[in-house]
């Protein structure tokens, strides 16, 4: 079936080839409104980090804060100015904006589009063996819906009240009262609309990652020779579809009621010396509706970083992956367990205790899939022939802190000793370590490794070495800590700890946290400059530096719409047969057909 | 000053990163390339790799063994309640299996990034499955979860649900958030909290108290959280405009505080705060603030500023659930003590009854304390009738 669906397409594609020697692209159709995928990739990457840069610029300014309560910065004032930063002291209220903006950016705007907007959008056509997306219009649009909504988003920070500031998971009535904070006003009115544009996007280029991975696979691409990439990204597709549509009900709900009189999440509120009309809503159905995505979409951010990661760790090491169909059976399983564990992020909000039984119990099963994959990872570098690319470098860091992080999700999901640890930096170090810290190294080794795919050259490798070496160490250095002044019952988002001198004895701790902060971000410059500096410099890629079997290592290095010059490629074997005995080389691509009396694995 | 120790850093860094490329560089003069392009790792690359991978072991055991000594203090020491000593074991229990496989995940992961590293010429195993294998490691998180799930399970409905014997003599406290302060009322002689809702907020009742309750008549407001030890008590949740989170920590105890519906948390507070405050971890770890703030008055008042108070040990409520600007200053103190000290204390408060009677300088309220027979059999400590929704389910 795909094959007939692949080979129509490519008839089409050639009509446009033929089409495209006679007018040469302008530069808008080109770099612009490109229709391209292996562009919107790159479009998505560029604003990806973009936002990226300006997320983690936030999370500086508010760990300073944190470090230094109340102390008198020339930063402060110069990014946040005199209204919020009187005197170059942060204010509460822009404190609680930093720490909004910041999950809002780096959840959506970098781990999610940035992360699997750039590589489903570069990878799926590449890896299957197709000449673009299904909908080469729709992938052009949702980017730029994208685009828009990232510059709603930072027009919000503009707001004359400030940005939204009831954190990143808005819960009402915070997020719906300008009297309960001034981030409520205008700031979230905006930030609603960026995410209700985002939320389009997105699902727009999940709708065309699914319809091209089971459409136009190449001939002799079963489901079965997916590289794992592609079944990451094509199940992260499949969440997206499922769970975006219900945050975007939750976002409409919470805008009639901010704007129109409703009452869906609103009841008995008496504030600002009046009582409100608001009757029978509850905050806990937004809570239901807003996790039912949350929850998701923290799979949505971690599976294609697992995806890439697998990939890159079995190219590294020259060796198949380990139980290829037990890591589809375990992404399988994590998406699926993935829409049932919502309610873990509720367990104390007021919802029937015995929910929170049911919850705990589904969310310690989602322990399983993920042991597995952890476990098939390691045994994939067992007698290896390592290579210590700095992709695979961060694809080894991204298993040691997937493996830290997910370990003390054990305690979080269950509901008892949830209890006592809920909202406090033992949270925050759990989810920034298994989600923000992995999935960003999962981008990371993707950059690394598919950077000559995209831009034709090499990015710096001792460059790499340095930003990654650094970045682990100060990765550790900072959530590592936050684990005990967690456990010593410090909540998040506290503006500053010395109103209880019983956080006193923490202040050092958030001393070092704050240092291992800046130290790391500093170092990310020099990933922005080995990153910005080879696209023009770089040395020239050759067409498959990595010697890796997957399909997109056939095409030409120089970008070509439809990817293949001549006719689309044809596959005969899995992804991973590397160092496969009987074969010359330690790679055999996809395209080699098997050899007489060769055994094909039942992987 | 600030900004020369800037450019000082930046300068140094950037040395930092330049030194560290020359000594990246100079181990690769002479080495063979694996490929015709010098971006791929050659065979040194893979060798100081892996060196460095085995050393970044050696970082995550040292960083844990240190962040232990010096940190592990930090924890909240003795549990307050009757359900914490429950709740430790298991997080001792989860803690313990935590290490355990962190320490042996790491090590495999590094040590097989170390020796594995690639050499030109070595061939890596073709090694794609082992069905007995991954089983093995399927079943162990099985078995290790099952086993934690019951615990687990078993000791939430040990506290979130509370039996019918410990109704009888409960206590029953609302705990009645705002912006940015805790206020709390006791069900006072007859046992049950009056009715409330907000719209009824005017002037000293500022619960939103319903007078025409009669329950509500011996409802006794204050603005500290007392508690008798060895008593159930049975906490009703209230907020008037946001979200809010009452967070015992020393009690092991939290609820989410929701406006428009009553929530429910109930323990039994065990150690008073007298004794706490004998406790020998307890002891220690105020005298080791009362350390840092002596310091940190020393500067302050070397900068003409007022010093710090000393820190007593107190049991705390914190706001955990972010409610606005303020949210990092919302607390109250709880006092736990014997139950005759907390009887006296509560027969010296004044009920909100004759508060509003005083402040209105009209007889109208009915007689306090008296209607306790009169009030109705419903469910006594239903606030409000639309609260269905209780965060703990009381066994009937």
């Amino acid at each position: 079936m795909s094959a007939v669906g692949h080979e129509v397409h490519a008839h089409d594609e050639h009509g446009h080839d033929a089409h495209d020697h006679h007018h040469k692209q302008t530069f808008i159709e080109k770099y612009i409104f490109s229709l391209d995928h292996k562009m919107i990739a790159k479009q998505y990457l560029l604003t990806g980090t973009l936002m990226g840069i300006i997320g983690i610029i936030m999370s500086l300014l508010f760990r300073m804060q944190i470090a230094w309560p109340e102390e008198s910065f020339t930063i402060f004032k110069v990014l946040l100015g005199d209204k919020f930063a009187p005197d170059g002291v942060m204010k509460n209220d822009i404190y609680l904006a930093l720490v909004t903006i910041h999950g809002t950016i780096m959840v959506f705007f970098v781990l999610t589009a940035g992360l699997s907007g750039t590589f489903s959008n570069l990878l799926i056509p590449l890896q299957i063996g197709a000449r673009d997306m299904a909908s080469g219009f729709m992938n052009m649009v949702s980017y730029w819906l994208f685009f828009l909504s990232s510059v709603i988003m930072v027009c919000s920070l503009f707001v004359e009240a400030g940005p939204a500031s009831a954190g990143w998971t808005i819960y009402p009535p915070l997020s719906a009262l300008p009297q309960a904070i001034p981030g409520s006003g205008t700031g979230m009115t905006l930030w609603l609309v960026a995410m209700a544009i985002f939320i389009a996007s997105s699902l727009m280029g999940s709708l065309n990652y699914v319809v091209t991975v089971i459409n136009l696979r190449t001939k002799g691409m079963s489901m079965t020779r997916l590289p794992l990439t592609i079944w990451a990204l094509f199940i992260t597709a499949v969440i997206g579809i499922l769970s975006f549509p219900v945050l975007l009900s939750a976002a409409l709900l919470l805008i009639m009621d901010r704007s129109f009189g409703t009452s869906f999440f609103l009841s008995d509120i008496f504030i600002a010396g009046d009582v409100l009309h608001y009757q029978g809503g509850s905050p806990v159905l937004f809570e239901h509706l807003f996790w039912f995505l949350g929850h998701p979409e923290v799979y949505i951010v971690i599976l294609p970083a697992m995806g890439l990661v697998s990939e890159i760790m079995t190219s590294n090491s020259r060796k198949p992956i380990f139980g290829y169909r037990a890591m589809i059976a375990s992404i399988l399983a994590i998406a699926f367990l993935s829409t049932i564990v919502w309610g873990h992020h509720m367990f104390i909000s007021g919802m029937n205790p015995f929910l929170g039984s049911v919850f705990t119990f589904t969310t310690l099963l989602i322990a399983i899939p993920s042991a597995v994959k952890a476990f098939n990872w390691i045994t994939t570098l067992w007698r290896g022939n390592l290579q210590m690319n700095p992709a695979m470098l961060f694809s080894i860091g991204f298993v040691s802190t997937f493996i830290t992080g997910g370990l003390t999700g054990i305690i979080l999901g269950d509901s008892t000793l949830d209890i006592n640890v809920h909202d406090t930096y033992f949270v925050i170090a759990h989810f920034h370590l298994v989600m923000g810290i992995s999935a960003l190294y999962g981008m990371f080794a993707g950059i690394y490794h598919w950077y000559p795919k995209m831009y034709g050259r090499m990015l710096n490798k001792n460059l790499g070495y340095i930003h990654f070496w650094v970045t682990a160490v100060c990765a550790y250095g900072v959530f590592f800590p936050m684990h005990f002044i967690g456990m010593a019952g410090l909540p998040r988002r506290y503006y500053t700890n010395s109103a209880f001198p019983l956080f006193d004895e923490l202040a050092d701790v958030n001393v070092i946290i704050t240092i291992f902060a800046i130290v790391g971000a500093a170092f990310q410059l020099v990933f922005l400059w080995n990153f910005f500096y080879s696209m023009f410099k770089g040395k020239r890629a050759v067409q498959n530096p990595w010697r890796s079997n997957t399909l997109e290592w056939t095409t030409p290095v120089e970008h070509i719409h439809g990817n293949w010059p001549g006719e689309i490629p044809e596959v005969y074997r899995w992804p991973y047969d590397y160092s496969k005995p009987g074969h010359d080389d330690d790679f055999v691509p996809q395209t080699v057909p098997m050899k007489e009396g060769e055994e094909e694995l039942h992987h | 000053m600030t900004s020369l120790l800037v450019i000082a850093v930046l300068v140094l860094l950037g040395i930092a990163i330049w030194q560290l490329t020359k000594i990246f560089h100079l181990t690769q003069i002479g080495a063979a390339t694996y490929n015709e392009n010098s971006e791929v790792a050659t065979d040194r690359d893979n060798s100081v790799n892996g060196y460095l991978m085995f050393g970044f072991l050696g970082f995550i055991y040292v960083f844990t063994i240190y962040a232990l000594i010096e940190w592990g203090h930090f924890a909240l020491g003795t549990p307050a309640s009757a359900h914490g000593p429950q709740y430790d074991s298991l997080m001792a229990t989860s803690m313990w299996l935590i290490f355990i496989t962190q320490t042996i995940t790491q090590f495999l992961l590094h040590y097989f990034a170390f020796k594995y590293r690639g050499k030109k010429g070595k061939v890596a195993f073709y090694y794609a499955d082992n069905d007995k294998l991954e089983f093995i490691w399927t079943i162990i998180p099985v078995i290790v979860l099952a086993g934690l799930i019951l615990y687990g399970l078993y000791a939430w409905t040990n506290i979130m649900f509370i039996d019918e014997e410990a109704k009888e003599d409960a206590i029953y406290v609302e705990v009645y958030a705002k912006q940015f302060s805790w206020e709390v009322r006791y069900a006072g002689k007859d046992g049950k909290l009056g009715k409330a809702n907000v719209r009824y907020i005017e002037g000293v009742n500022t619960m939103g108290v319903d007078m025409g309750d009669a329950n509500a008549q011996d409802d006794i407001p204050a603005g500290e959280l007392h508690l008798p030890k060895g008593k159930q008590i049975i906490f009703k949740f209230r907020s008037q405009d946001v979200l809010h989170s009452a967070y015992m920590p020393h009690f092991r105890a939290q609820m989410n505080v929701v406006p428009g519906m009553v929530t429910q948390f109930g323990f039994v507070p065990t150690v008073t705060t007298d004794d706490m405050r004998q406790d020998a971890a307890i002891m220690k770890k105020v005298a080791n603030i009362n350390e840092i703030r002596s310091k940190k008055s020393a500067e302050l008042v070397a900068k003409g500023e007022s010093p710090l108070e000393p820190y007593t040990f107190d049991y705390l409520l914190l706001c955990n659930k972010i409610c606005g600007a303020s949210h990092y200053n919302m607390q109250m103190k709880i006092v736990v003590e014997d139950e005759a000290t907390f009887n006296k204390w509560l027969s010296e408060k004044k009920t909100l009854a004759a508060t509003v009677k005083e402040s209105k300088e009209k007889p109208a309220a009915p007689a306090e304390g008296e209607a306790a027979p009169a009030a109705k059999p419903a469910d006594s400590a239903a606030v409000k009738t639309d609260s269905t929704m209780v965060a703990q389910v009381i066994k009937k």
